[in-house]
């Protein structure tokens, strides 16, 4: 083999920026399979659109006496729907551009704010799910199913807005960081417990994280309905000062963008370097990838279970407290439309790696921003986005399906990937 | 089916005939031009390192890959296999070294799985399957019960067990994958006698295996195979096991290690009277002691499962003693934390490599510091740093001879033999005065054997005490200054080697004394 002679006089150090070489057709897989994971998913979405036209249908009925009468209806049902569903998540470009026209001509920034106003809500969709799916994707390194991420955004959500309505008196500069922390530890706090029982019993997580979401939720709703109601009003929270705010950069109502969201890739970085970085993230990904190998070089795998469901407690927490501080500014019954679960989906197809994740909340952030849009403006019901992440999940899960569709070649199977063969040989 | 030639003779075709097989893989010849014949009734061992191309010659054979060019002919017919049914069909069988038995079903529910006799209406004939299966025991001189359930059957039954698995269905050409690999040398006395009686019977056997002594035994002829090439073909009476590991290897071996007397000074490790429940909680480690001094090898041996594992673990801290005391440098470290234990200079290379010893997902350079990552210079505070780990993997990587293209490669993808030497280069990279190595040489080949022998002896020279665990009597035989005997949990003796016969640690690790008869 040719290169094991390159192996046998390694260079000086590489310097640390080596990327390992990696196959490049690999690479090229990793990134090509989810993108026709998601094309897929577009087309068939877009024969559920077609069918689920009720018009369009009538059409296909008389298929054999116009045909084109038929495809051109089909055409233009998708093209509406996914139409709609861009403009109200990315909005239009070109809108956008004559915005920041007339905004550095006049100075009138209203139509500038108005085209911006889709992709920021697009954005503020986002700045959860980046959080609550970093939380799963920290706990699979670890080999831990965190299903709690649900409840724990919850206790983040109730921690923050208690600080930020009871807690009086600080400057912003104070107050909005102890808001913010104080989320991340009653998350982290939520979350340790699982872990400790998992340590310390053997308690299988997914079982506690499970329960602890009823808890968490029931005790939400007791708060908000109880010692948290806000006078003269039902089932929601006193509104938090504005001391504790995440700042937003518009005064439109209709964009809602905030501080959050840069929180959010803060997170994702620092998950990055805590994970491949330092050796807390070595211990846990050790754990992770093989508990027995981990016991076996003297590392303490309970320590690991409750540090690795503290943190992902603490982002999912982050979650929770980046919505109300950002977005809603109390906490009310429904507050969460299950950025918890979603972010078990959104971490799998992240592959659990911090940018992976990031893409991942982005694309789904923009579905469900877009969705709304889609509704209102070409009456395709919202369902049919679930379809559509549903189904990217569902390629992004079996990527054989996509290998078989488009003929993609199976990876060489990693057991038989032999580089050196006998011994001393040539 | 049986019309085969009673006896062989040169006039008849040969039973099975491989013409010019070549088999690719993506970017590896893992087969390349080989030709092979086995004649009617002759035991035909196919000989080679880890990676030769054996088992894959044999799965082309069985129909498990389809042969990239090449014919197979058998009995002087072109035959087609493209699936195991079809091999099966032309009396060609199996035996695997992993046995695929189902323990809860007896031995003829076992052997009728996947053609059951049936009665009229559909429901299972047992009785009728069981007579089969008696007869063929018989015929064969198997001696197996029908009616026993694999539960209750030693490994080498059950291997027998296989082997009537593949005699029920007709076949006279057998392929046994490495079928000593997990058997006492008692049992393999045994399967020897087993094959003999298939000789007589007519049936004739391909035997795949890397370990020498057994194809000088049991072979008629030999055909050595390396890097997926025939390098020769040759008989037992016309070779030695010397040239036969040169064939091999490609290049000359030296079988025995050589060794000096051992120096013998303090106890590095001392154990006393240790019991160590087994996984199932029934005692796997009843009343263990003895001593490991600086500067000797105390070699462990025993067959598979007779309690080293757990003895192994619990010096290791993997696993709580119930009783007794472990001693290393002076300080009791009875039931202490792994760490705790390989931080007083304990080397430990594990049983279980690929489960234990390494993570598999990992690239070597982070396989190389899975136990020192925390120190200086691979860590500052909580952040790693990469370069030294890097530098630490690239020069480890030369000085250990691991074949690997590249520090970033995934354990996963060497081979056993580079896999090991990444443990054994991580674990001498650390200062060491006890070195615990389990099993250090299973599965691997006659190459890897040298260079891990040679290494250990190499340590136990730099006056580290040395705890060799191991069911291979020839490396207890070749490596090990005292000879500990482990038999039911228990040490049954320990002798000095140099005063000790192969014989004699046999049939101890069998459980028989040679004087007194059982203990």
């Amino acid at each position: 083999m040719s290169q094991a002679s390159t192996a046998d006089q390694v260079p000086p150090p590489a310097p640390s920026s080596a990327a390992p070489e990696r196959d490049w057709a690999a690479t090229l897989q990793t990134v090509l399979l989810p993108l026709l994971a998601i094309f897929t998913a577009l087309v068939i979405g877009a024969i559920v659109i077609v069918v689920s036209d009720p018009e369009v249908l009538r059409l296909y009925r008389g298929f054999f006496d116009a045909p084109g009468e038929a495809l051109r209806a089909s055409a233009a049902s998708v093209t509406r729907a996914y139409g709609a569903l861009m403009a109200g998540s990315i909005g239009s470009p070109g809108e956008v551009v004559r915005g920041f026209a007339t905004w550095g001509q006049t100075g009138d920034g209203a139509a500038l704010v108005t085209s911006l106003a889709p992709l920021s809500e697009s954005l503020v969709a986002t700045v959860p799910l980046i959080f609550a799916s970093l939380a799963v994707a920290l706990g699979f390194r670890c080999g831990l199913f965190n299903i709690g991420a649900e409840g724990q955004l919850l206790i983040g959500a109730l921690a923050s807005v208690w600080v930020g309505y009871a807690v009086t008196g600080l400057p912003w500069i104070i107050h909005m960081p102890l808001a913010v922390l104080a989320g991340a530890l009653a998350g982290a706090i939520w979350a340790a417990i699982p872990g400790y029982l998992k340590a310390r019993t053997g308690a299988h997580e997914v079982i506690t994280t499970i329960m602890m979401n009823w808890i968490a939720i029931r005790l939400v709703d007791w708060l908000i309905n109880g010692p948290m109601e806000r006078p003269g009003a039902a089932a929601k929270t006193r509104e938090i000062l504005a001391t504790s705010y995440l700042p937003q950069f518009s005064s439109d109502p209709r964009v809602r963008f905030h501080a959050g969201f840069f929180l959010a890739l803060a997170a994702a970085a620092f998950v990055y370097w805590f994970l491949f970085k330092t050796t807390w993230g070595f211990e846990i990904r050790t754990v992770g990838a093989s508990p027995d190998a981990a016991e076996y070089s003297g590392m303490n795998i309970s320590r690991n279970f409750v540090v690795a469901m503290g943190l992902s407690g603490a982002l999912a927490g982050l979650a929770g407290t980046a919505q109300v501080l950002g977005v809603t500014h109390f906490l009310a019954a429904g507050f969460s439309p299950g950025f918890g679960f979603d972010s078990i989906a959104l971490a799998l197809l992240g592959k659990s790696h911090p940018a992976g994740v990031v893409l991942a909340a982005l694309l789904f952030g923009t579905l469900r921003a877009g969705a709304t849009k889609m509704q209102s403006l070409a009456q395709i019901p919202v369902d049919i986005i679930a379809i559509l992440q549903a189904l990217i999940i569902m390629f992004v899960a079996a990527p054989a399906m996509i290998r078989w569709i488009y003929r993609i070649g199976a990876e060489r199977a990693v057991g038989e990937q032999v580089f050196t063969r006998g011994w001393g040989a040539s | 089916m049986s019309t085969i030639a009673e006896s062989p003779t040169t006039a008849t075709p040969p039973v099975l005939e491989l013409r010019g097989i070549t088999k690719r893989f993506p970017g590896v010849l893992a087969n390349d031009n080989i030709d092979l014949t086995l004649e009617a009734g002759e035991i035909h061992a196919l000989l080679g390192e880890n990676g030769a191309g054996k088992t894959t010659l044999m799965n082309v054979l069985y129909g498990l890959y389809e042969p990239s060019e090449g014919e197979i002919w058998v009995r002087g017919q072109r035959a087609g296999i493209r699936e195991p049914n079809d091999a099966i069909d032309l009396g060609i069988g199996m035996v695997h070294q992993h046995f695929m038995l189902i323990p809860p079903l007896t031995v003829t529910e076992n052997v009728m799985l996947g053609i059951e006799e049936t009665r009229a209406g559909g429901f299972l004939d047992r009785e009728r399957a069981a007579q089969r299966v008696r007869e063929i025991s018989e015929q064969y001189g198997l001696e197996v019960d029908p009616e026993a359930y694999i539960r209750d059957l030693s490994v080498g039954v059950q291997q027998r067990v296989e082997i009537i698995k593949v005699l029920y269905r007709d076949a006279d050409i057998l392929i046994l994958d490495e079928p000593t690999a997990v058997l006492t040398p008692q049992e393999v006395e045994e399967l020897f006698d087993v094959i003999d009686s298939l000789i007589e019977q007519g049936i004739s056997i391909i035997f795949i295996t890397h370990k020498l002594k057994e194809v000088m035994a049991v072979a008629d002829r030999i055909t050595v195979l390396r890097n997926g090439r025939v390098v020769g073909t040759t008989i037992p009476e016309e070779t030695t096991e010397q040239s036969l590991a040169t064939m091999m290897v490609g290049r000359e071996v030296s079988l025995v290690a050589e060794k000096s007397p051992a120096r013998g000074g303090e106890p590095v490790l001392a154990v006393e009277n240790l019991h160590v429940l087994g996984d199932q909680g029934s005692p796997a480690v009843q009343g263990v002691s003895f001593e490991v001094r600086a500067g000797e090898i105390l070699g462990v041996a025993g067959v598979q499962g007779n309690g080293q594992t757990e003895l192994v673990e619990a010096v290791t801290g993997l696993r709580k003693s119930v009783a007794g005391r472990v001693t290393i440098l002076d300080r009791d470290v009875t039931d202490s934390s792994p760490r705790a234990i390989l931080e007083l200079g304990v080397g430990h290379i594990p049983e279980n490599r690929t489960r234990d010893g390494l993570v598999l997902s990992y690239p070597v350079v982070n396989n190389l510091v899975l136990n020192t990552y925390y120190k200086q210079p691979f860590a500052h505070g909580i952040r790693l740093n990469e370069k030294e780990m890097t530098s630490h993997a690239s020069k480890l990587v030369k000085e250990f001879d691991v074949r690997t293209p590249s520090v970033w490669v995934e354990a996963a993808n060497l081979s056993g033999g580079n896999q090991q030497k990444v443990i054994v280069a991580r674990e001498f990279s650390r200062p060491i005065s006890l070195l615990i190595a389990a099993q250090p040489t299973r599965g691997l080949d006659v190459g890897s054997i040298e260079y891990i022998h040679g290494r250990i002896l190499e340590k136990r020279d730099e006056d580290s005490g040395v705890l060799l665990v191991s069911s291979e009597l020839d490396e207890i035989m070749a490596l090990a200054d005292r000879i500990a005997v482990m038999y039911r949990g228990r040490i049954v003796d320990v002798l000095p080697a140099e005063a000790t016969t192969r014989e004699e640690v046999g049939l101890l690790m069998a459980g028989i004394r040679p004087e007194e008869g059982m203990s």
